[in-house]
């Protein structure tokens, strides 16, 4: 019996933009880049020199925290350029590539007879162990802990989310590959989280060897901190359980069944000021560039490697994050509105009943990047919790987290909780807190200090 | 729209800082945020934002206080012109409404902008939109003949020693338009809970005792229990509003309207408005309760009284309605606002009932509860804690 968890507080922010399901075939940039900065946690120690030719899967750099962690090249060609920031910070290796697919081989594996050792050397020396994150702080799994279970999140609630569907169809195989070699890694459950929702693709649906559950219920119903919370909570810091993008668990399937690391995925494409919205071919670092040449309006857009909600501006030469699997653009919204405040000018979302929006809920909205308000000191109270489908109250959280007050933060949950679980409180919000910043702060503060 | 946004640009600089007005920037950036919602984009975190802001929810506040102060309005000039015994239309009693009622809504609201736009140049904030609500809720929780001069005061009071004191909007312990509410009560008890002025206007009515015709009483449902009489008006009365009180509260018609207002947008916590009329209406029962147990002679009229009149009577509805929900003043756990509305009601209605001293028991209780709601959420609070601890296998 497959069970069902409801969840009715949550909102869903329906957007223009939707991409279609089709996949185009486009000549993507030949520049990658690999950002040691999308990595938590990390302090990179290079391994490679400007000039240097590199096969796709050997190594750029590795931690300074745990040698054996790699982060490897997506493609071959050659280290164009080490750009480094203030202080010397590296923030992007960025690689030109040769066009041939040169893979560094890490031989086949029989997920059948391997050992957990065989599976972790694999995925560390490939750069397919960054794939793996955890709760608590949400950083990159620790290859000496194991954890107590495994968690994906099969459907992306976000606004204008990542239809997983229409990206693992085909990839069958893979996908189950990638859990064989998950199950190696734990001695608890690999939990597979599916939406009542949509039509599961067959990859998700046929599935074996995990614990399905279906979650229904609006955004972030498809956030796997939800999940976990719903299914075996996180509660001190030494319940640690791990997590993986779907995507990325195809390509470790394929590193195991080929031997390669071959980072091809689909790019979701969408947003309003997208011409075509569609899906691209696409390989992990890639420059959005291409993607986007000629596939926007004109007029100042804000292009982002992610969805509205928790992903990161770029601009129209950089390169996607390493776990995004999505670009949104949207209109910047520099125009200032006539008693905005009390006759909006142009309709936009909003969870409050106070503006027309709730009378329309199946309205997609163009929505841009204006405040829509100022920063104010807190007053309304009781928002925050009607779109935070956990057992945690979120403003005495986010307070702890403010006053670093590490008891009521571990009390109030902090450990099961990212920066992405509250990106609808800080979109609600009334005073325009910058909530995610405040629980990131103070999930570093509680990790550095506990 | 444009040539207002030209002008506002070319002032700009005069109260930017080394302008010519820079004292007034605070003044200034109120204004041109009041008229133009700023061109502001997000940056770091989420990239969209809700169309809400707090100039939006307060505004839905004071909306949802326009029937009641209407309906004040009308009442002052019904009650002057009946105490007078003459007959008046609609017109003429909005009129004389009017003269008395607006000019206190104008003092409170100047008085306390004034001050609350001067801190906000001194600690170099933005003006909040806090004072909209408060500026409104004090004369509507004032009676008709109160001295203007006392509202300034009162206002004065409170937005320096309830509000910026503690830090400003969203700092404070207790409800702002309360605490000038009580001040005046204390400092000057006899223009809040007599029924005449020592010049001999009427407390609750804008008249003069001596122009009044005869039969006719300064004193409300509640000051009447209070001395153990029967009241003047009616249930149905008392829902409507047809009775003397202070300016916005007679009519819980009319603040129901608003409740309405606020419960559907969702800006007011049903959870506090409802647990007051249940608390209230349930302390009610329990008094007719002892009542009943007790011998003849110890029965009193007013713990007989119907349970709902309570709710009908003085300033339960609009306590429980606009004073009660103050986001900021009020429990902020869901659990803890049902708790603190229900021991609002309680408590009001104990405190009316059982001392004599203060008709009025609901300014009280309010903020009385003010102070207890930081304990109470502190037990939810324990609660959520222990309740996800008990969850380790």
């Amino acid at each position: 019996m497959v069970k069902t968890i409801k969840l009715t507080k949550g909102f869903d922010i329906k957007l223009e933009g939707e991409p279609l399901r089709f996949t185009k075939k486009k000549e993507i940039s030949r520049n990658f880049a690999i950002k040691p900065l999308n990595f938590k946690g990390i302090t990179p120690k290079l391994v490679v020199d400007q000039g240097q030719e590199v096969k796709a899967g050997d190594p750029l750099f590795f931690s300074k925290e745990n040698e054996n962690l790699l982060f490897t090249s997506p493609v071959s060609g050659e280290v164009i350029e080490i750009k480094r920031g203030p202080k010397r910070v590296i923030e992007e290796i960025i690689i030109l590539s040769d066009a041939k697919n040169n893979f560094k081989d890490f031989g086949k594996t029989n997920l059948e007879t391997a050992s957990r050792q065989d599976v972790i050397k694999t995925m560390l020396s490939s750069g397919t162990w960054p794939f793996l994150l955890q709760r608590p702080f949400n950083k990159i799994a620790n290859p000496e802990q194991t954890p107590r279970s495994i968690f994906i999140s099969g459907f992306d609630s976000a606004p204008l989310g990542v239809d997983y569907n229409y990206i693992l169809n085909g990839q069958d195989k893979d996908f189950q590959t990638g859990i064989d070699a998950l199950k190696l890694l734990t001695d608890g459950n690999i939990y597979l989280n599916l939406s009542k929702r949509l039509n599961n693709c067959s990859a998700l649906e046929n599935a074996h060897g995990v614990v399905k559950t279906y979650f229904d219920g609006p955004h972030p119903s498809g956030n796997v901190g939800v999940q976990i919370h719903h299914l075996e909570p996180v509660i001190t810091k030494n319940d640690i359980v791990w997590y993986i993008n779907p995507q990325d668990l195809v390509i470790l399937g394929r590193l195991f069944s080929t031997g390669h690391y071959d980072a091809r995925k689909l790019v979701s494409v969408g947003g309003s000021e997208v011409v075509n919205k569609q899906f691209f071919e696409f390989i992990i670092g890639g420059s959005v560039s291409t993607l986007l040449e000629n596939n926007t309006t004109k007029g100042h857009n804000r292009i982002i490697s992610g969805n509205v909600l928790t992903g990161q501006q770029i601009n129209e030469n950089a390169y996607l994050n390493f776990y995004d699997n999505q670009i949104t653009v949207i209109p910047e919204g520099h125009e200032e509105e006539f008693l905005g405040w009390l006759i909006p000018t142009y309709p936009r979302p909003s969870f409050s009943k106070s503006l027309p929006a709730f009378l329309f809920p199946n309205k997609s909205y163009k929505v841009n990047t204006n405040m829509h308000g100022e920063d104010r000191a807190f007053v309304v109270t009781g928002e925050y919790e009607k779109v935070l489908p956990m057992d945690i109250m979120p403003l005495q959280l986010i307070k702890a987290c403010m006053a670093n007050d590490i008891d009521n933060m571990e009390a109030l949950g902090i450990y099961e909780v990212g920066p992405e679980d509250f990106a609808l409180c800080e979109f609600i919000c009334t005073s325009k807190a910058p909530i995610q910043e405040i629980i990131e702060n103070g999930l570093t503060y509680i990790e550095k200090e506990a | 729209m444009n040539k207002l946004k030209e002008v506002l640009q070319r002032l700009r600089p005069e109260f930017n800082k080394g302008g010519k007005y820079e004292k007034f920037r605070s003044t200034f950036d109120a204004l041109d945020t009041f008229l133009f919602v700023p061109g502001h984009t997000t940056h770091g975190g989420t990239h969209i934002k809700d169309g809400i802001d707090l100039k939006r929810t307060m505004f839905m506040v004071v909306i949802s206080m326009i029937p009641a102060l209407l309906f004040g309005i009308w009442n002052v000039g019904y009650q002057h012109f009946r105490a007078l015994g003459i007959e008046s239309t609609l017109l003429e009693n909005m009129i004389e409404g009017s003269i008395v009622v607006l000019p206190i809504v104008a003092v409170s609201y100047m008085v306390g902008l004034g001050i609350e736009f001067a801190f906000a140049q001194i600690r170099g904030h933005q003006v909040n939109e806090g004072f909209l609500v408060t500026g409104m809720l004090i004369p509507l929780c004032l009676p008709p003949s109160i001295p203007l001069w006392m509202v300034g005061v009162a206002t004065a009071f409170t937005v320096v020693v309830c509000k910026e004191v503690f830090g400003g909007t969203g700092m404070n312990l207790l409800n702002p338009a309360l605490t000038a509410r009580v001040f005046l009560f204390f400092a000057y008890p006899a223009y809040m809970a007599g029924e005449y002025l020592s010049n001999g206007d009427f407390l609750w009515v804008s008249a003069n005792r001596s122009e009044a015709i005869e039969g006719f009483s300064g004193a409300t449902s509640l000051s009447l229990y209070g001395e153990k009489k029967a009241p003047v008006a009616s249930l149905w009365e008392m829902f409507v509003g047809l009775e003397q009180g202070s300016i916005g509260e007679t009519s819980v018609l009319a603040i129901l309207i608003g409740a309405l207002i606020l419960i559907i947008t969702g800006i007011g916590s049903w959870r506090i408005i409802v647990s007051v009329f249940v608390g209230g209406f349930v302390m009610g029962l329990i008094l007719n309760a002892i009542n009943a147990g007790l011998p003849i002679k110890e029965q009193s009229i007013y713990m007989a009284a119907n349970p709902l009149s309570h709710l009908l009577m003085g300033g339960f509805a609009f306590g429980a309605v606009y004073m009660a929900t103050d986001p900021v003043s009020a429990a902020q756990t869901n659990l803890g606002k049902i708790y603190y509305g229900f021991l609002i009601g309680v408590f009001t209605v104990m405190l009316r009932v059982w001392n004599p001293a203060y008709p009025e028991g609901m300014m009280l209780a309010i903020l009385f509860m003010n102070v207890l709601a930081p304990l109470v959420d502190y037990f939810v609070i324990e609660s959520n804690k222990k309740r996800r601890l008990a969850r380790v296998k």
